[in-house]
């Protein structure tokens, strides 16, 4: 198992990476309205979904069960 | 289509790569001299790597189709130990007539030291001097910023012609100057730390195709030489035309390596029957 620092060491830039992804992703999504002269998909509910997602992963003070969360705010809800 | 991979290290890889090089349409390769994973110790080593990127590695490009272009230079890591790299310079300028030796190249910063910029800077002076072009490679990860705002203070006070320039390694926070003072930049697409083939897209459609080049930078690191080919399906896939992506992905290489005579594939054009 490895210790705090390790996790941090073997994953800090695939994190690193992914985060510039979603973020790449977004203005994608603002420049794709901005040509369209269309709101950005503001009412879309993938992307209240991504945006939820995104306040969940800045949440502090947390348990260690975020992508159990994650994947529940993705589901089809009863 | 085909496509020139205008930055790739051959000797870190197979013939394999070659060989699927090819069958995804590659025509053509051209290898800057880097840093091999370890700091060399002798000049010699440099000089015989200069020799095996300069006369081998065309030959093994060659089994498959693929014309290999190469660069000299002393790479910015090992740049920091100037005593090694002036035994280097001393040899390069006879790799500059070489038939696939295209310029100086990679140099530039790496931890941005003292050390790197007198190398940088005499390199630069020995391209000019020889009429050679220039390929800079700017710092990785958290170095890159202030990497790149000194690799252009450094061009700036001294007489290059930012046409005959390519920046390299080039992302989204680093863009826009070196674009804004007429140099050529390049976007490497590395599967975790530089640009990921959509991002680079999304960099094409902002900034448009003028005097961008596209690469791989494919090595002996986490690295893969079909990033590439994955950026020009992504390209595709946003309902860019074939003639817009070979502008992108062979015509830039053309024009900017093109510069140098012995770069003669030239660019090309679709062209419908009737």
């Amino acid at each position: 198992m490895l210790k705090p620092t390790e996790v941090l060491e073997k994953d800090f830039l695939d994190t690193r990476c992914m985060l510039l992804e979603i973020a790449a992703m977004l203005d994608r999504l603002d420049a794709a309205a901005q040509r369209e002269q269309t709101p950005a998909a503001a009412e879309d509910p993938r992307l209240q979904q991504i945006h939820q997602a995104l306040q969940l992963l800045t949440e502090r003070e947390t348990t260690a069960d975020r992508v159990e969360r994650l994947l529940h705010l993705f589901s089809e809800k009863d | 289509m085909q496509i020139i991979q205008p930055h790739y290290h051959g000797i870190a890889r197979t013939a394999q790569d070659y060989q699927r090089m090819a069958m995804a349409g590659v025509v053509a390769v051209a290898e800057p001299a880097f840093w091999a994973g370890f700091d060399r110790k002798y000049p010699e080593t440099f000089i015989d790597y200069f020799r095996q990127i300069s006369e081998f590695e065309p030959t093994r490009a060659a089994q498959y189709g693929i014309r290999h272009f190469c660069w000299v230079a002393v790479n910015p890591k090992e740049a920091e130990n100037p005593p090694l790299s002036y035994e280097v310079l001393k040899h390069m300028p006879e790799f500059f007539d070489k038939p696939n030796v295209l310029g100086v190249g990679e140099i530039g910063f790496h931890k941005t030291t003292r050390n790197e910029e007198e190398i940088f800077e005499a390199q630069i002076e020995m391209a000019l001097k020889h009429n050679q072009l220039i390929l800079i490679h700017t710092p990785h990860l958290q170095d890159k910023v202030r990497g790149t705002r000194r690799t252009l203070e450094v061009l700036a006070h001294m007489k290059v012609d930012p046409a005959r320039v390519w920046i390299d390694h080039i992302e989204e926070h680093t863009i826009r100057a070196p674009l804004d003072a007429g140099y050529w930049v390049g976007f490497t697409l590395y599967p975790i730390t530089k640009c990921s083939p959509k991002r680079a897209v999304d960099m094409l459609e902002h900034y448009g195709s003028q005097r961008i080049l596209v690469n791989s930078s494919a090595d002996w690191g986490p690295s893969d030489p079909f990033t590439l080919q994955e950026c020009i399906l992504e390209f595709r896939r946003r309902g860019h035309s074939l003639q817009e992506a070979l502008e992108i992905f062979h015509n830039n290489p053309c024009r900017f390596l093109g510069q140098n005579p012995k770069f003669d594939i030239q660019p090309i054009r679709v062209q419908h029957e009737n």
